[in-house]
């Protein structure tokens, strides 16, 4: 039973953090990091340990999100470049 | 081309690097070495109920110091990185965009019913951290995002900064006075039984670590707010 | 249990890896140390397992005396708490970091930030 939930998270994570790198759309490459966060809090959870499960959960998922979009909120508040070097911003770009 | 061949072997080299982990690791069957000595003896020599926190406050009570100091250095980093005089145009782009959206009425009356709560569930998360899990880090992420509601609600909000300066540097200061009072008092530095260990399992027991650990999540809890309040980047 | 635990981290590991060394974006990068350090921390989790342990806290359920034989391992725990606080710390900085270079150079991608090439 704990081998099957192991794995089926295990699973989940994976898919997220590939999701995570590989989505054009910057707010959601974030939030699919903070779900690997949040599933790994239930791993813990699941090997005993669940003071480590509370602070992934409160920290992992939660404010390393939070400080995330705060600061990519910050960033496209401002779009141009303040001297006068090539200011055009590009869209995430992958080789 | 190229540099996708390397990426492989940096890859595929640091994925050997690991191999052994998988490999001559055998699952544990009991416990071995030290923690034999820390789940027996643990209880009885600091009386705390969570042994995890025993073992982060007092057996490996230098890591925490030190992990408190890193966090204080990233909150000054990060502080100094986003408060920075800002130079002229960037002033007027800020001064064009003064005009904002004011947060919700919902999002603003859902905050300020939900901040009591929150502090209170935070300050309960640390003082019960020797009885239960939980502790210092986890009620100060809570405190953190109590304020962090607040600040979401209303982007006009300003936090007392003075207060928040003054709560962290005197959590700091009173934490190493009191791994100071354990070198003076008991055994040796951040040594918690010179208050006494009382009856197992009551609130006042355990000795200093209910002490510690408040300090601990107060700090937390006031360095991570201020590091959501530079963050956050609302016009001063 | 513990090697299929083992192995999710170490996968987490390498996904970060590979995403630090093939995105040129400075958030994805930014993400990729953070789920590198999600990895670290399974693993280390992982290693302190008992098979059919429960949590190290003593309660009416758990007695002190026969806690040795059913109990996990506490000190990994201890360690990864401490990591999972600096790993946010970290993640703070370089996003401030990331939010000056934008400011000055105005461009996210790693390949313009030119000054330190000789």
């Amino acid at each position: 039973m704990n081998l099957a939930m192991v794995t089926l998270f295990g699973l989940i994570m994976l898919i997220g953090g590939v999701a995570a790198l590989h989505m054009k759309d910057t707010v959601s490459a974030i939030l699919a990091a903070g779900s690997v966060s949040l599933v790994a809090s239930l791993i813990y959870l699941l090997l005993g340990a669940p003071d480590v499960a509370m602070t992934e959960a409160a920290i992992g998922s939660a404010l390393t999100t939070v400080v995330f979009l705060f600061s990519w909120t910050r960033i496209q508040r401002h779009p141009e470049s303040t001297n006068d070097r090539k200011s055009e911003y590009r869209e995430d770009d992958q080789p | 081309m190229m540099r996708r061949v390397i990426v492989v072997i940096a890859l595929a080299t640091i994925a050997f690097g690991f191999f052994p982990l998988a490999t001559q690791i055998g699952e544990l069957s009991g416990l071995t070495g030290i923690a034999t000595h820390y789940v027996e003896q643990g209880a009885a020599e600091l009386g705390a109920a969570n042994l995890v926190t025993s073992v982060v406050v007092s057996y490996r009570g230098l890591d925490t110091l030190g992990e408190v100091l890193v966090l204080f250095t990233a909150t000054t980093g990060v502080t100094t990185l986003l408060t920075a005089k800002k130079s002229k145009s960037v002033t007027q782009n800020e001064e064009e965009k003064s005009v904002r959206r004011e947060g919700s009425e919902l999002l603003a009356t859902g905050a300020a019913f939900l901040f009591p709560l929150l502090v209170l569930f935070g300050i309960y998360i640390f003082m019960n951290g020797h009885l239960t899990p939980g502790g210092g880090f986890q009620g100060g992420v809570v405190l953190a995002s109590a304020f962090l509601l607040l600040l979401f609600s209303d982007c006009r909000m300003q936090l007392n900064h003075v207060l928040l300066k003054r709560a962290e540097a005197f959590s700091g200061a009173a934490y190493v006075a009191v791994g100071l009072l354990g070198l003076w008092l008991a055994g040796g530095f951040l040594d918690p039984r010179f208050l006494p260990a009382g009856e197992f399992g009551q609130l006042f027991s355990a000795g200093a670590i209910p002490l510690i650990y408040i300090l601990v999540g107060i700090k937390v809890g006031s360095e991570l707010t201020g590091i959501i309040d530079s963050m956050r980047g609302c016009s001063r | 249990m513990m090697h299929l635990v083992l192995t999710i981290g170490f996968l987490l590991v390498c996904i970060g890896f590979w995403g630090l060394m093939t995105r040129r974006d400075i958030f994805r990068m930014i993400i990729s140390f953070s789920l590198l350090d999600t990895g670290v921390h399974v693993i280390m989790v992982g290693i302190g397992y008992v098979p059919g342990g429960t949590a190290p806290i003593f309660d009416e359920a758990l007695a002190v005396e026969q806690a040795v034989g059913k109990v996990v391992d506490p000190i990994p725990s201890a360690l990864v708490l401490t990591a999972i606080v600096i790993g946010l710390a970290v993640t703070a900085l370089m996003l401030s970091f990331a939010i000056r270079l934008h400011a000055s150079k105005g461009s996210l991608t790693v390949d313009e930030l030119k000054e330190l090439k000789w």
